[in-house]
């Protein structure tokens, strides 16, 4: 085993300048709303280095909790003053922070996960990439977020009201999620997407296992050319296909039909399950099937009562994009199908373009709650589909 | 067995036939020695006698079928419903017959004018003109190919909607003289009666009489009018006529759902009359209505008869007719197939001397091509610089750590673009959320809020958003295979952390680099969503022009000419990737 780092109190010369120097930064966002930027920066750092002094050289180390809890409390009436009530929890939060990294600073702590021997410049450098990587997850994560909390607005707004951040009830509502279920337009984008979708998974799911089937047999002529074929949906960019279904659809009668875009999706939707179904194949043992075949089973109960159980996870996981892949999908049904096939994201789509509603976010907020079940889905069968491959022999 | 393994593939969980095949293969290979369990040199025999090559062979050959019947259904539902469309794209890149099939006759007599003569086509084009857009109106397709040719001439469209109207201009002047000689001549009835079968025109005036008996009785009458039928010697006497005759019979018969019985002819039928009257004799002629036909010759020949100048015809209908690029474009567009929408679609255009650029100000798709190249790597190297941080970080925090975070890369990556998109537009806006909080925090001013949207910025932030997880999955799994006793071991003999770093960890981590780097690029040079929703006009990318000539501009052509070259980019991309990563080791959600 490693050395484990111990924490050990660290200096005041150290601590109080390193703890000034954070409260400097965030003086500096403080001060520039409340008129000042260099005054911002000075205060900060003079309050927060003396808060750390107070807290790490005057104060017995048993009062942590306490001082702590102070420094919320003063922090929030501090940004009550300054800025109302969104001034009060942005205060709560500095004083949380602040009140967290006085001692983690102070008492070492910070080095408790790090290896003992790293300089003092390493551990910087580990924690400042440690902040941008995290900067990174808010830039990855922020946009989702912020969705949610403007579909409760009760403004026709795309932005936030001040009703709304001064947490006045007044300013929420849920206006837009009773336009969503009552606009008849809304309703049947809806609906479309809810027959199409699970039509073309059907269809992509049916053929896809069959041919991810014939495609893990070993005696594929030409496997690498059918394979390119297969996932070509996916490689060709989407507007490519949707130009050239709508070409060819339309010379064969099938443009703004149902069974056009149901038969797009279906195309578009097939490399997904042929991908995660020869993954799962690959951990499949065949010599079941044999075994099957040998004490008597035809081969259509063989399939169905020894290989599809076993490589069911790979199938729903695979139907489960092709699924969100046509739930999904706006390019090609703007140009496969017609006003009567127009489906949630198209109508989002012309919403966007055109006149701009709220009722957007609280469907995007719904459709966001519908990813992540299927996030969980997905990740629970393919933990449970790992779980089986470590289990069979082989 | 075990000491005949690896003679050739076997596979890693129980045996195939295939294995005992390699096997056989082996035997045979190792001649000299007995084989296994026999005394004797002879082949070795399954069970029911036959060499056991053969027999496993046709197991073989059995597996194989089985295999590709799975395949078929899939592979054949692929090819109609996916591949035949683009090879329909690819084949309309090219496609140009509707010059040919809607101006036949012009084509063909423009094929002996010289077009860098300087010098109007002759007397034969303009009358093939008149032939063919006469048709063409009465069938409505003129406006079509008008529309066609505007794509390349700009006017050609109204030329031709105007020349639809005005060519009747020409025939009036026979039909006005030949009515004031005999108003016959602007009858349904005696042009069908000179042109007609005796039989058929009988039969036609045996259903007018039971028509009349059956309204004067008050019954209802829904006998279909009798078929018209040309007669046999009238094209020799009247030849250009009885030809334009029956086209008018066909058309009147097909399209409207008459009667050559019951509708006048079109006037082009007088223009070609006249022709036939003032070049031909018809004094021989004694079939019906030779009285009327006589008399109009006799006018015909006579030296006051007026007669219609095509070309300065065509001049009044509008003078563009007279314009030398007219004609040139008909001519250089009247194969069946041209490169023509591919040299559009790379700012060239045909000229007499060749394929040549366009003047400055109307290069577009050069600029476009341009920009959705340069910010589609602007896009890949953003996300390289942001994913790269982040797979690092989750390769080397401990499993649980790590996948919590994950979730943070998959939750974008799951939610619909369509969703992302509409929160990028939430945010970047004027009004949006980052303005709101940079003047918030007093960072910018009120009133010069940053524009980040609709231009290139917009759809830059946006797009690398949504693409980062793409980039973020691939360099995740080559990473978190990277053994970290590497950096180590350089450390401690003496690297600096910049050293070990690269010249021992990032080299290891090229090929996620890459596979990531490829994927972005192919995704997004053919976005579509996002850069029409956060891009305005500066931020759009070549498939925004794409779909615009689909609905729009409905210059199809062009459209699939656009397509075939990204779709060209986007292969040789693909070929690359595979190459690199291989298609069969394309991963989902990590």
């Amino acid at each position: 085993m490693a050395v484990e780092t111990q924490a050990v109190k660290q200096p005041i010369q150290f601590s109080a300048p390193v703890v000034g120097a954070a409260g400097g930064f965030a003086g500096i966002f403080v001060g520039a709303a409340n008129g000042s930027v260099l005054m911002g920066l000075l205060l900060g750092f003079v309050i927060l280095a003396a808060l750390a002094f107070v807290a790490l050289a005057v104060l017995d180390p048993k009062l942590e909790k306490t001082f702590k809890l102070v420094l919320v409390a003063v922090m929030a009436v501090a940004g009550y003053l300054l800025g109302g009530l969104p001034g009060l929890v942005v205060g709560a939060i500095f004083g949380w922070f602040f009140g967290w990294f006085i001692y983690w600073i102070g008492m070492g702590r910070h080095r408790v996960p790090l290896p003992p021997y790293l300089t003092s410049g390493q551990v910087l450098w580990e924690y400042s990439f440690r902040v941008i990587a995290g900067a990174i997850f808010v830039f990855l994560i922020t946009p989702i977020l912020v969705v949610m909390p403007l579909s409760f607005n009760a403004e026709d707004f795309f932005t936030f009201t001040p009703e709304m951040l001064r947490f006045d009830p007044e300013g929420y509502s849920l206006k837009h999620y009773r336009d969503f279920f009552t606009s008849s337009e809304w309703q049947q984008a809806l609906r479309n997407s809810l027959i199409i979708a699970p039509l073309a998974t059907f269809l992509s799911v049916s053929f896809g296992t069959l041919a991810a089937i014939g495609l893990s047999s070993e005696h594929v002529p030409f496997r690498r050319a059918i394979m390119a074929i297969l996932i070509s949906p996916m490689i060709v960019p989407l507007i490519i296909s949707a130009a050239g279904m709508y070409f060819f659809y339309s010379r064969i009668g099938l443009q703004g039909t149902l069974m056009g875009v149901v038969l797009a999706h279906a195309a578009l939707g097939i490399p997904f399950v042929i991908i995660t179904v020869t993954a799962t194949l690959v951990g499949f043992d065949r010599s079941l099937t044999r075994a099957a075949a040998n004490m008597g089973a035809d081969p259509v109960t063989t399939f169905f009562r020894v290989q599809m159980p076993l490589i069911l996870p790979g199938v729903i996981s695979g139907g489960l994009f092709a699924f969100i892949t046509s739930f999904d999908e706006v390019v090609v049904v703007i140009f496969v199908g017609s006003a009567q096939q127009q489906t949630l994201p198209w109508q989002m789509f012309t919403g966007l373009r055109e006149q701009i509603s709220p009722t957007i976010l609280a469907v995007a907020t719904i459709l966001v709650a519908i990813s992540i079940m299927l996030l969980t889905t997905v990740e629970l069968l393919r933990r449970r589909s790992e779980k089986m491959r470590g289990m069979s022999p082989g | 067995m075990s000491t005949l393994k690896g003679s050739g593939p076997q596979t890693s969980d129980a045996p195939t036939p295939e294995d005992a095949f390699h096997e056989a293969a082996a035997l045979d290979a190792r001649e000299g020695e007995p084989p296994h369990g026999s005394g004797n040199d002879g082949p070795v025999l399954a069970a029911d006698g036959t060499p056991l090559k053969r027999s496993l062979a046709r197991a073989l050959r059995a597996q194989k079928m089985r295999a590709l019947a799975l395949i078929a259904p899939l592979l054949i539902f692929v090819l109609l419903t996916f591949i035949a469309p683009i090879a329909d794209m690819l084949f309309r890149s090219v496609e140009n017959q509707i010059v040919r099939d809607t101006l036949p006759r012009t084509v063909e007599a423009l094929a002996d004018w010289d077009d860098t003569s300087g010098e109007l086509p002759d007397n034969a084009v303009f009358d093939a003109a008149y032939t063919d857009i006469f048709l063409a109106a009465e069938y409505k397709i003129h406006t079509r190919l008008g529309s066609r040719l505007n794509y390349e001439l700009t006017g050609v469209s109204s030329l031709f909607r105007k020349s639809g109207r005005g060519l009747d201009d020409i025939g009036e002047v026979y039909l006005d003289q030949l009515e004031d000689l005999d108003e016959n001549w602007d009858e349904a009835l005696p042009w069908a009666e000179l042109m007609g079968t005796a039989d058929s025109v009988a039969a036609y005036k045996a259903w007018v009489e039971a028509e009349d008996k059956a309204r004067e009785n008050d019954e209802d009458f829904n006998d279909p009018i009798p078929a018209f039928e040309m007669r046999d010697g009238i094209a020799d006497v009247l030849p250009r006529t009885a030809e334009m005759y029956s086209r008018f019979a066909e058309f009147v018969r097909v399209e409207d759902e008459d009667s050559p019985f019951e509708e006048e002819p079109w006037t082009i039928v007088l223009t070609r009359l006249y022709e036939d009257l003032r070049d031909g004799d018809v004094s021989s002629y004694d079939g019906p209505r030779a009285e009327m036909l006589k008399a109009a010759d006799e006018l015909v020949d006579s030296p006051d008869f007026q007669t219609a100048d095509l070309k300065s015809t065509f001049e009044e209908i509008d003078e563009d007719w007279m314009d030398l690029a007219v004609w040139r474009t008909i001519k250089t567009y009247s194969p069946a197939y041209t490169s023509g929408y591919f040299l559009n679609a790379v700012d060239m255009q045909k000229t007499p001397d060749g394929p040549a650029l366009r003047d400055e100000d109307e290069r577009i798709y050069g600029l476009l091509f341009k920009r959705t190249m340069f910010m589609s790597l602007v896009i890949t190297f953003s996300c390289i610089a942001l994913a790269y941080p982040v797979a690092y970080l989750l390769s080397t925090l401990p499993m649980r750590t790590a996948n919590l975070l994950m979730i943070l890369v998959l939750l974008p990556f799951w939610t619909s673009l369509l969703v992302r998109t509409s929160a990028w537009k939430v945010m970047l806006q004027q009004q949006g959320v980052i303005n709101d909080v940079l003047v918030w925090l007093g960072l910018v001013d009120d009133a010069a809020r940053l524009v980040m949207i609709n231009n290139q910025l917009g759809t830059i932030i946006a797009m690398t958003h949504i693409l980062l997880p793409f980039m973020i999955l691939p360099m995740y799994s080559v990473m978190s295979t990277i053994p970290p006793t590497y950096v180590r071991a350089a450390k401690s003999l003496g690297a600096t952390n910049w050293t070990a770093f690269w010249r021992v960890y990032f080299p290891q981590s090229v090929p996620g680099i890459g596979a990531g780097s490829i994927l972005v690029f192919i995704l997004s040079i053919g976005y579509y969503i996002t850069p029409e929703i956060v891009g305005g006009t500066t931020g759009t990318f070549i498939s925004n022009r794409i779909a615009y000539h689909i609905s729009s501009s409905l210059n199809w052509g062009l459209a699939a000419a656009l397509g075939t070259i990204l779709l060209a980019v986007v292969l040789i991309l693909y070929w690359a990737y595979d190459r690199i990563v291989g298609i069969d080791n394309v991963k989902l959600g990590g």
